[in-house]
Parts: C-alpha cells; sequence; structure tokens
C-alpha cells in the first residue's frame, strides 16, 4: 500500500511538470525532523493567537471590554479555520497562473487531501494547519484598532469575507507562485502578508468607524506582559518555522529574531526613560518587544545577527514615532496602535530586508551587498499590499454596513461592550 | 462605644494592624478602597498618552471599640500610618449605638 501511495504520489509530481515541480526534480521525501518541528511550529503560532494577542490586547483596554477583546481573537480562531478550510488554503496555496494573483480551487474544502501527500518535506495536512496559524493571527490583529466600539455582529461578517477576498490573495502573491514571488519580493514570515496587510486594514478600519467615545487607561498591564511573553515566545515558531524545515536557517531565523526583538523592547524602554515620560513603563517594554519581532518578521531568512541589530535599533525608534507621536498629532484612533506597531513595522523590515539581505544566508543579496534593485522590489510589495488591502478592506466594510451596523451604539459602549454583546462581565 | 473609620496607605495597613493588635483591638474590618484627598490623583502614561487617575488605592480600615480604649487605638493608628508624606490618610470616629455578636447574641461592649 505504501508502495501504491509513493508511486501515486512520483504520478502527481510528474503530471505538474508545468508548476513548481519540474520534470526532472527528485521526488518529495518526509523527512521526519522537518515534520516534527513543523508540528511544533504550528502549535506555537497558534499559541500566539490564543491566548497570546487576545491577552496582549486584552489587558491594554478598559475593565468592561475584556470578555469583547479575548472573544474576537477566539471568534476570529474559530471562523477563520472554517473559511481557510472551505476555500482559503486553496486560494493561496494551490497553483494558480503563474505570476498570478490568486491561487486555484483544487483543494477547496480539502479535496483530496491524504495522509501521503507532501509539501516539500512535511505532509501537507501540516503545512495546511500551519498556514492556517497566520491567517488566524493576521485577521486578530486587525481587531486592535477597532476594539471597545466594533459591533460583534459586523466583526463576525467582515472577517469572515475579508480571510477569503483579502488574506488569500495576498498570501497566493507573496507566498504561492503568485505576482510578487515571481517577482522576486523577499518576506519570509509575513511581513507584508501578515503586518502590513493587517496594519492598513486597522487603520482603514478606525478610520471608518470613527474615534471611541472615551480612552481608558490599560486596565491590566499584567495580562499586557504575559500576551506579549506568549507573542515572543511563539513567534519562534512563526519564523523560524518558516524556514519550513529543522535546519541552519531555522536556527539563524531564531537567533535574529531574539536579537532584534530585545533590541527593539531595550530601544523603546530608554526612549520613555529619556524622554517627556520619564519612566520605562512595561506596556512600552511590551510594545517594543512586539515592533522588534514585527519588523523582524520579514527579513528572519535573510538577514544575519547585525542586521538583526541594526532591524532592531530602527523598528524601536521608528515605532515608538509612529504609536505614541504621529497618532496622536494626527489624531486617529488606532486604539491599540495595530498601524503604528504593524504596519509601520511592517514596511520598515520590508524594506529593511531589501538592505540588509545576506547572500550566503538567504540567496539573495541586500543593498549592502550590492543589490539595490532588492530596495525597490521590496518596495514594490509594499505599496502593492497597502493599496489591495487598504481599499479591499474599505469595500468589505462598506458592504457589510449594508446590512447591519458596524458600530455599537452609544448605550452599548458606556455600558461596555462584554454586558452589551456577550452577557458576560468579569467582576 | 465608637466605630473608628481609618483610610490609610495600603502599605501602613499592616503596621495599623500589628499596633492595633498590641493594645488588645480583637478584630477589624479591612477592605480596599479607592478616593482621593488634598493630594489629589496622579498621571500615567501609555505609548505617549496621557490618562489622568482621579482615585488612588487606599486601605479602609474598620475598628468598633469601646469609649475606654478609644484614644488608644487612635494613637496607636497615627503612630503606625504615619509616613509623614502626603497621602497618609484620614481617621473618622462616630458614637455606635449597638453590637451584637451573632454567634452567642450578646450585645453592647460584650460584643467587642
Amino acid at each position: 500500500m505504501k508502495i501504491f501511495n509513493r508511486l501515486l504520489i512520483l504520478a502527481v509530481v510528474l503530471f505538474q511538470t508545468t508548476t513548481v515541480f519540474a520534470a526532472d526534480a527528485p521526488k518529495p521525501v518526509l523527512n521526519p525532523g522537518d515534520t516534527a518541528w513543523m508540528l511544533t511550529s504550528t502549535a506555537l503560532v497558534l499559541l500566539m493567537t490564543i491566548p497570546g494577542l487576545a491577552l496582549f490586547y486584552g489587558g491594554l483596554v478598559g475593565k468592561k471590554n475584556l470578555v469583547s477583546t479575548l472573544s474576537q481573537s477566539f471568534m476570529i480562531t474559530a471562523v477563520v479555520t472554517i473559511t481557510w478550510y472551505v476555500c482559503g488554503y486553496s486560494l493561496a496555496f494551490m497553483d494558480g497562473a503563474k505570476g498570478g494573483f490568486i491561487g486555484s480551487t483544487s483543494r477547496v474544502l480539502l479535496k483530496g487531501i491524504g495522509i501521503g501527500d507532501l509539501n516539500t518535506t512535511i505532509p501537507e495536512t501540516v503545512f495546511f494547519c500551519y498556514q492556517l496559524t497566520f491567517a488566524i493571527i493576521t485577521v486578530a490583529l486587525i481587531c486592535g484598532s477597532i476594539v471597545e466600539r466594533i459591533s460583534f455582529k459586523a466583526l463576525f461578517f467582515f472577517i469572515t469575507i475579508w480571510s477569503i477576498v483579502v488574506y488569500a490573495p495576498v498570501a497566493h502573491m507573496v507566498w504561492g507562485n503568485g505576482y510578487l514571488n515571481t517577482l522576486g519580493v523577499l518576506d519570509y514570515a509575513g511581513g507584508t502578508v501578515v503586518h502590513i496587510n493587517s496594519g492598513i486594514a486597522a487603520l482603514v478600519l478606525c478610520l471608518v468607524l470613527g474615534k471611541r467615545k472615551a480612552k481608558v487607561k490599560p486596565h491590566n498591564v499584567g495580562y499586557t506582559m504575559i500576551g506579549a511573553s506568549l507573542l515572543w515566545v511563539g513567534w519562534f515558531g512563526f519564523n523560524a518555522g518558516s524556514a519550513v524545515a529543522a535546519n541552519g536557517n531555522a536556527g539563524m531565523a531564531m537567533l535574529v529574531t531574539q536579537l532584534a526583538t530585545a533590541v527593539a523592547a531595550a530601544t523603546w524602554m530608554i526612549i520613555e526613560w529619556l524622554t517627556g515620560e520619564n519612566k520605562p513603563s512595561l506596556v512600552g517594554m511590551c510594545s517594543g518587544a512586539v515592533a522588534g519581532l514585527v519588523a523582524i518578521t520579514p527579513a528572519s531568512g535573510f538577514v544575519g545577527p547585525s542586521g538583526a541589530f541594526f532591524i532592531g535599533l530602527a523598528a524601536g525608534i521608528v515605532c515608538y514615532l509612529t504609536s505614541a507621536k504621529l497618532k496622536n498629532a494626527i489624531g486617529y484612533d488606532d486604539a491599540l496602535d495595530v498601524f503604528g506597531v504593524h504596519c509601520c513595522g511592517g514596511i520598515l523590515g520590508a524594506i529593511l530586508t531589501g538592505v540588509f539581505a545576506v547572500k550566503a544566508i538567504g540567496g539573495t543579496a541586500g543593498a549592502l551587498e550590492g543589490n539595490v534593485a532588492q530596495i525597490k522590489l521590496q518596495l514594490i510589495g509594499v505599496v502593492l499590499t497597502l493599496v489591495y488591502s487598504g481599499v479591499m478592506t474599505y469595500v468589505v466594510i462598506k458592504v457589510v454596513g449594508l446590512f447591519t451596523s458596524i458600530r455599537a451604539t452609544d448605550a452599548e459602549e458606556r455600558e461596555g461592550l462584554d454586558l452589551a454583546h456577550h452577557g458576560e462581565t468579569i467582576a | 462605644m465608637k466605630l473608628v473609620t481609618a483610610v490609610v496607605k495600603p502599605e501602613q495597613a499592616d503596621n495599623v494592624k500589628k499596633a492595633l493588635n498590641k493594645i488588645g483591638i480583637q478584630g477589624l474590618t479591612m477592605s480596599d478602597v479607592k478616593g482621593y484627598g488634598r493630594q489629589k490623583g496622579h498621571t500615567e502614561f501609555y505609548r505617549g498618552s496621557e490618562y489622568e487617575v482621579a482615585f488612588l488605592p487606599k486601605t479602609k480600615l474598620e475598628i468598633a471599640t469601646s469609649s475606654k480604649k478609644l484614644k488608644a487605638v487612635l494613637e496607636a493608628i497615627q503612630k503606625a500610618a504615619k509616613t509623614g508624606n502626603i497621602g497618609d490618610g484620614k481617621i473618622f470616629v462616630t458614637s455606635l449605638t449597638e453590637v451584637i455578636r451573632i454567634r452567642t447574641g450578646e450585645k453592647g461592649e460584650k460584643a467587642l
């Protein structure tokens, strides 16, 4: 039976001569080490959203919106799993026209997936789950800008549509055989797909939704620290897992992730310490760490330690300015700084990937090694993601708004969304 | 009989309890409360945004005592709660008309 399966795989591989596998490419073989690491990474990245991101956001909102904020991440985990199964995965990762916009429908409802199917050296089932956890956290990240006032019902419909019409094409263009990948844009673990994508969507949504009636200070900085720590740890699965192998690239990705994150956390802390506020806040350290994690994400498989150090430093400075200064100067109510940290950090990381990429590590040279053109490619990836995600987010929320009110009523907002939308409170 | 209500700094509450034990006070009620006096609140910063915190955490201690012991109680609380800094708190004294020990039904000073 095993022999039959292998023959079948070989036959499939041989038939796909026009796409990823060249006719003379070696037959993919399952690697137990890679598979074990990717099973682990999948668990780590799921942990980033529940409970990591949920607690990170939950601690930053007011007490009467904790249940609401936790519910958003949990609901998204459930719903995006379903949309990913129905068609998201197929549209993102099945080969469409080379250099195109969207994948194919060959794995809709996971048609035909079996235990013998491989993606490179790991089972396709594991690859499906691993990529699913990225789709989940991308969508969950958006919620940070719209907490304390979004209608839960509207959010439910919005993310159902968004995960298919925005996430899947962007993932396909960057990681499938789509346009940006074919062009040579570098995004190791999701600087464009996850962070710019969710960050610009968050900005558009908070502009459409309008400001909160009242800004409330974080109600539990402890939750925020626990959440940020789970994000930090989980990010090893996110970045080192993006090697889709247990090898030297995964090891280097882990190292640069740790280094950039630590530098960004320390940088943000020192800025707060030395400037207006005069005290190193825990929320500031956590924010700096997340900024570093975001900025190193696209670069993690392409840069070495010195690149990581500068990326972390830049992320700490730039994301502090965009979150603490730019937002207040312009006056949009991106409640938990999804745009300031994820979109701006993602753009910074994408561009700096083009600067610091080392040929000996990821196979592509950056500007410092003479390949200045890579920065231009990176910018194309940034702009395309900003425009596509920004415009489509606007369209999707407007469509949802035709059927249901997208904002909680004033009374619900005053009462707190915990009681108004979920009938539960924490005290 | 008197009811003494002392609102003190949370970090001084243990001191007060020990001092009251020393002079033979058998029981008290403690609650975490929030409030402000002349000290007013303070300001917190999160990611560059300023938040006014109007109410500060305090500990409220309620002690029922005989009128005879009142002076000793007040002195013990003042001594134990005082740091000399702003925000040390206040003591309120009110008359107490009745005390009943629920288990035995004892009333008045016997129930203290």
